[in-house]
Parts: structure tokens; sequence; C-alpha cells
């Protein structure tokens, strides 16, 4: 790991001004992409701004059909929050698929949609979930936040402070892990809205999360696995790698889909 | 430098650090605390698996000035005077090791499960709950057992297992 400032902010405020003077800084939330990240040497910031002291970035809070999360919530938080598992068990239940224990214990929903991991969990939740990231300047429609792999519209020196879900009247989260990263080789987030369901894909796509307008509409009609039947995604925007091909992908997408909508039915 | 104070077993430490100093770093090479084991570095293996406020955490994965004003229990810091804290006599009965590279984080972590989830453990739970531990010599079958063992000793020996 190459050298660099620490620095320990009590408030998004000063963690602001901090990272406005800070030449090549990165924010530190759980560290469990950035600090191996560093120990690669794959990334060196000079200035490394912990979020670790800032009692602003935490809680869970539900309001009318919204529930908001702290950005420096961490997985098994989330995963074992009464209000969460109440509001949207599918959310709860995907924070617990994060991972392992240890990895839950320090990893914040903050820190994986700023990463915006092709493979991460949340992203997907996001985009079903309709959510909007709250930021210390904005607030951003999840389907205009994740612009590409490790791509988001954070600005320089933008901080998430907070993210709010809409809760769906059903959803689930089915994900195919890749036993040894843990990690999504294909997860398919199904949600059902007031306004039509959505279908959000993570670590099949070539581009990163993704939605799948055909299923989408599929679904609002009928939610329900048979629904589904017919609709394939293309293989072209497919992630292909040492661990699954394009095609292989692609016929996952429809098939964690459908175990996502059974499962989201089957619990009511 | 940067200047880290925390609990370590129970002892206060204040250090000036490189502020690159993995936790894991530090109590081994600081605090000479070397039952915290390095197994691969790259947060897979939980080798280096110790308490930081209570909860289970990967100390190769989180710096040393993270921890700081928190609570660290390492393998060195649960066993109560000469008396092995009941996992790590439910190892030793159950000869859950092999090796015994994997085994401070296999129980730290054990010790973790229990907190959250009870004493009564079956064993789809503990071989799930133990995901981010890897044996080397694949000895998880003992394992299992002695993790099993361990948490229902936590239960009849509440002054032990009050040492967190």
């Amino acid at each position: 790991m190459y050298a660099f400032e620490y620095h320990r902010p009590t408030s998004v405020k000063e963690a602001a001004s901090l990272a406005g003077q800070a030449e090549d800084m990165k924010f530190l939330a759980g560290g469990h992409t950035l600090l191996p990240t560093m120990k690669l040497r794959l990334a060196g910031p000079s200035n490394l701004i912990d979020l670790g002291q800032i009692a602003e970035l935490r809680g869970i809070e539900r309001s009318g059909d919204t529930i908001t999360i702290g950005a420096m919530m961490k997985h098994a938080e989330v995963a074992s929050s009464a209000e969460v598992k109440q509001a949207i068990p599918a959310l709860a239940e995907m924070a617990e698929l994060i991972g392992d224990p240890h990895v839950r214990n320090r990893g914040t929903i903050g820190g994986s949609i700023a990463n915006n991991d092709p493979s991460a969990d949340y992203p997907a939740a996001c985009l079903a979930l309709n959510a909007t990231i709250i930021t210390n300047q904005r607030k951003i429609a999840a389907d205009d936040f994740f612009q590409g792999i490790f791509t988001t519209a954070l600005e320089e020196g933008e901080i998430i402070t907070q993210v709010s879900f809409k809760i769906p009247s059903q959803a689930a989260y089915a994900k195919f892990r890749n036993p040894a990263s843990r990690y999504a080789l294909v997860g398919v987030f199904v949600a059902k809205h007031a306004d039509g369901a959505r279908v959000a894909v993570t670590g099949a796509g070539s581009n990163g999360v993704f939605r799948v307008p055909e299923m989408e509409q599929a679904l609002s009609g009928n939610f329900a696995p048979e629904a589904l039947d017919g609709i394939a995604v293309s293989q072209d925007e497919m992630n292909s790698d040492i661990h699954a091909d394009a095609a292989y992908r692609a016929h996952l997408v429809g098939v964690m889909a459908r175990r996502a909508v059974q499962a989201a039915s089957a619990r009511g | 430098m940067t200047t880290v104070s925390l609990t370590v077993n129970g002892q206060s430490v204040t250090a000036d650090v490189d502020p690159r100093t993995l936790l894991v770093q530090f109590l081994r090479e600081n605090l000479r605390l070397t039952g915290t084991h390095v197994g691969c570095d790259t947060s897979q293996c939980g080798a280096c698996v110790v308490h930081l406020n209570g909860q289970a955490v990967k100390s190769c994965t989180t710096l040393a000035v993270q921890a700081n004003a928190s609570v660290v229990t390492t393998i060195e810091g649960i066993a109560e005077g000469g008396d092995l804290h009941p996992m790590q006599a439910a190892f030793r009965e159950h000869h859950g090791l092999q090796c015994g590279y994997c085994t401070p984080g296999m129980i730290m972590s054990a010790i973790d499960i229990v907190n959250r989830k009870g004493n009564a453990l079956d064993e789809q739970t503990i071989r799930a709950e133990l995901e981010g531990n890897l044996c080397r010599c694949t000895g998880y079958h003992n394992i299992v057992k002695a993790v099993a063992a361990g948490a229902q000793a936590m239960a009849q020996a509440p002054v032990q297992q009050a040492a967190e």
C-alpha cells in the first residue's frame, strides 16, 4: 500500500471541506473494496478521508412509502434491521447475501453504491426499488445514478449521505453467487410497485447493472413467473469471463428472474 | 504518523502509526499479539478475524486508525486466566484443527456466531456462518462439531462468555 494522509472528519460538512482542499483524495467507507485495491497498488490516493466517525451518515428511517438508509450503515445492520425486514424483506435478505459475515460487519451501502462494482448487489436493489440517492449536494434517481462499470453520477468530492428506497408491494432478489468471491455471477431484483414492475440485473451486463423493460412490461400485466415465458435477454451485452460466458449469463438472467418472481409471489 | 488509541483485550493502547498500518499488522507487530494470523491477506480466508466492538471483522482489511476509540478482542483475550474459553476448549476436545493456522480466526468467528445466533446451532447454520473462514487442511467436519459443542458450553459458562 502506498503512503497516504489520513483524515477523520466528524461531519459531512467537514468531510466535504477536506475533500475540497485535499489533492488526489478518496473517501473511505467500510473499506472492503478500497483497501484491497490500495493493497494491490491499483489505487494510491494521497489523502484518505474516513467517513466512519460521521454520525449523520447512520440510521434507518421509514416514512410513508419509503425507507431511508444512512450511507454508512453496514450490510449486517441492514440485514438485521427490524424496520427494513418489515418494510422490504427482500432488501434485508439481499444484504444478508453480500460477502460473508465479517465483510457484512464492515461493508456499507453507501460504499457499495458509490463504487458501482458490476457484480455488486445494492445497485440492482436501487434500480428495482426506484431508489433516490441523496448526497450532500442533491438527490439523484437511481436510474440516472449508475452510468456503467465503476461509474456513477457522483461528482468529485460529492458524498452520498442516504439512500431512499420505495417500498414495493412485492419484491425478491435471486442471486447466483460465484462461490469463491460471493459476488453475483447474476443477480436479479424484482419489485412490484403501484405504477408497475421493475426488474434489475447485476453481475451479467458488460456495462454494469441494467433494467429489463420486456420483463417489466410482462410482469406489470401479470406478476407471475409464467409471464416471463419466452422472454430472453440478448447475450450481446453480457459479460464474459472465466466464470461464465455471455450465453450462460444471458440464460441465467431468465432463470434468476423467474426464481425472484416466484419468491416474491410466495411471500404474498 | 497518526495517533491511534484503542482498547485491546481489556488494556488501553495508544500509539503513533503510519496510517496505512493494517489492524492485523498493528496487533502482531506493535503489540506482539501474534495469535491473529495473516492467511490470504485479501479478506477471503478469515485467519485474521478479531472482534471490533464485539463484531467479527477481518483485521487484514481494516486500518488500525479505523479502530481508533474502539474495543478489540483477539484470540489472546478470550481465556480467563489459565482456563480456556469454552470455544477454545471445544476445539481442543473435538480436534477442530489440523495444522492450526486457521484456528484463531475460526474460534473468533465461532464466538461471534454464538453471540448472534444463540447457543443451539445446527450443522447447516454453522457451515453457512463459517463461509468467511477457510481451512486449507479441509478439516471442516471437526470444526463444525467443535463449534456446536462450544456454543452449548458457552451457555453453561456465563462468566467466561462475558469475557468479551
